[in-house]
């Protein structure tokens, strides 16, 4: 039985990763075909790094993901904390649901919506071109929220709501108050969900292919390249993001480990 | 004043306070709210229900019909797809749960590296493999074998879906399955129920809200995908995500292409509900 499970880890993990390991080995490829392999090479790095558009839709995407991601961790954790302190039950129900239409929603229906409201209401200003860099970040701001705010909730359920009044009995102001004592202890929520939106923000093809006019993503610029023969420069682009998101991944398990034997030291020495 | 007509005074004050602010703080989000998730479903239905030139007319949910076999082939492989990722993904959240706590964090990290990576990417990748002139053809050709024909198949769109929503169905699985006390799988045994009735009585019931929320992170994308379906379903699948991709980006089909999405939205928004309804009432049970 446990040898069983092991192999079925294996075999799944195996499969999991075959694509990944194919788009990192013909990145190294010495020809343009993604098939055969040739020879070893980086002339498909040199190659991303001379290319213009790649740099910028690069560029973009960060710009994007930044932008968007701190719109919506501000707006989402306000709107948290005054969800939170809503008494009219129906009323927050009701904010709640509609708050996760956009989760719930396919990708592609949110993207329609949205695009035909950009059309019309460039229509309605006579604007000829009504995408752009403004409608995807609403668009990425709108698909975000709530991932922030159902991040964010949760914490301030535990948090003792007498904390914020003991801090303004003692003579702090609300706005002090929710910096220095409501802030913090939901910070690990608000740091969950703004992570939540930036990865969102940065993968995202299908809302952005609507809302995007001529500004271009990395996932729109792989859209594009994939509608031709691609050649393995894409492949050497999405390396470089396979890398840095394993790097990322392995500094926050690190970070969590150290943690967690921080927490366990403390408690050992609590028990003494 | 008494001290009790005091502490209400103070709490009546700081409830007016309080609601206030709630309202303050929730104004720009209300505001977001409406205009980008209400007003535009107001305008999908908008568009569902007036032609071109914007005049009313039902004629767009009359031509449902010709697209009947678009929206059956993408539930019915959405389904198969859904139903193929849980029958894989359970026993591997449930293996994983019975490894060491640093190797479950491994996997866990493992399972979530594929999910950072561009599901355009990966899929190309997995077109790479599998056409006709890709890695496994070549690999058969080397060792003598026919090539064998798996891109442009429906299999192939549905192995593309389970590829890329497996990790949506393990995250939810394994954490339902390593919250289960193994002190009530022992005293199951110890009331006498063999191991089949445990999974069946204990496990799987405990597990229902993981398996939920995993079917929907998986059905959902699943059934309005348009990318899989082109790049490894080629002509041979034309998905309701398809059609509706090719009739938003013309204007003059931009009506008919609302109401289709208009018509997915209702259909998903209505499975969903079903499935919550269906867990609340397994949550009845349990308790």
């Amino acid at each position: 039985m446990k040898i069983f499970g092991k192999i079925y880890l294996g075999v799944i993990f195996a499969v999991m990763y075959l694509p990944l390991l194919v788009m990192v080995f013909f990145s190294f490829n010495a020809s343009n075909s993604t098939a055969t392999f040739t020879g070893f090479s980086l002339h498909w790095y040199e190659e991303m790094l001379r290319d213009s558009a790649a740099m910028d839709a690069l560029k973009n995407t960060l710009l994007l993901a930044v932008v968007s991601t701190v719109i919506a961790t501000i707006l989402g954790t306000l709107a948290a904390v005054g969800i939170f302190g809503m008494r009219n039950k129906w009323f927050k129900t009701g904010v709640l649901s509609v708050s996760n239409v956009p989760m719930m929603n396919p990708d592609i229906v949110t993207g329609v919506s949205l695009m035909l409201l950009f059309a019309f209401v460039g229509r309605m200003l006579g604007a000829v071109e009504s995408l752009g860099f403004f409608t995807i970040l609403i668009a990425h701001v709108t698909f975000s929220l709530p991932y922030v705010v159902l991040n964010v909730l949760p914490k301030l359920m535990q948090t003792d709501p007498h904390l914020a009044e003991a801090a303004q009995d003692l003579g702090s102001t609300p706005i002090q108050a929710f910096f220095r004592v409501v802030l913090p202890s939901i910070s690990s929520g608000v740091v969950s969900g703004a992570l939540m939106a930036f990865t969102l923000s940065i993968d995202d093809f299908v809302i952005s292919h609507y809302t995007s006019g001529s500004f271009t993503t990395l996932p729109l610029l792989i859209y594009t390249m994939t509608k031709k023969r691609v050649t393995p420069e894409m492949y050497a682009v999405c390396s470089c993001i396979f890398l840095s998101v394993l790097v990322l991944l392995l500094i926050m398990n690190l970070s969590q480990i150290r943690q967690a034997k921080k927490m366990s030291r403390i408690s050992v020495i609590g028990k003494k | 004043m008494t001290d009790a007509k005091m502490r209400g005074v103070r709490e009546r004050k700081s409830r007016t306070r309080k609601k206030g602010v709630s309202l303050l703080l929730n104004f720009p989000y209300l505001i977001w709210l409406s205009l980008f998730v209400i007003v535009p479903m107001f305008i999908v239905a908008a568009y569902a229900f007036t032609d071109a030139s914007g005049a009313f007319t039902l004629d767009n949910f009359r031509k449902l019909s010709v697209y009947r076999e678009n929206i059956f082939d993408s539930f019915v492989y959405a389904l198969i797809a859904t139903a193929v990722t849980l029958i894989l993904a359970y026993p591997f959240a449930y293996f994983m749960t019975k490894r060491s706590a640093a190797a479950q964090r491994v996997m866990m990290m493992l399972v979530m590296l594929p999910m950072w990576m561009n599901l355009l990417i990966l899929t190309y990748s997995i077109m790479n493999i599998i056409e006709t002139n890709g890695i496994v053809n070549n690999l058969l050709v080397a060792m003598g074998m026919e090539k064998v024909q798996m891109i442009n198949t429906p299999g192939a769109v549905v192995f593309g879906m389970v590829y890329n929503y497996f990790p949506y169905m393990v995250l939810p699985l394994y954490s339902v399955l390593s919250k289960i006390d193994p002190a009530l799988l022992e005293a199951a045994a110890d009331l006498g129920s063999g191991g089949p009735s445990r999974f069946r009585r204990v496990i799987l019931p405990l597990s229902m809200p993981g398996i939920i929320s995993g079917i929907t992170m998986v059905f959902v994308p699943s059934v309005s995908t348009f990318y899989i379906s082109q790049k490894l379903g080629g002509t041979s699948v034309n998905m309701i995500g398809d059609v509706i991709e090719s009739l938003v980006n013309r204007v003059s089909t931009r009506n008919l292409g609302a109401m289709l999405s208009l018509v997915l939205m209702v259909v998903i928004l209505i499975c969903i509900m079903i499935m919550n309804r269906f867990s609340d009432e397994e949550g009845g049970i349990m308790l």
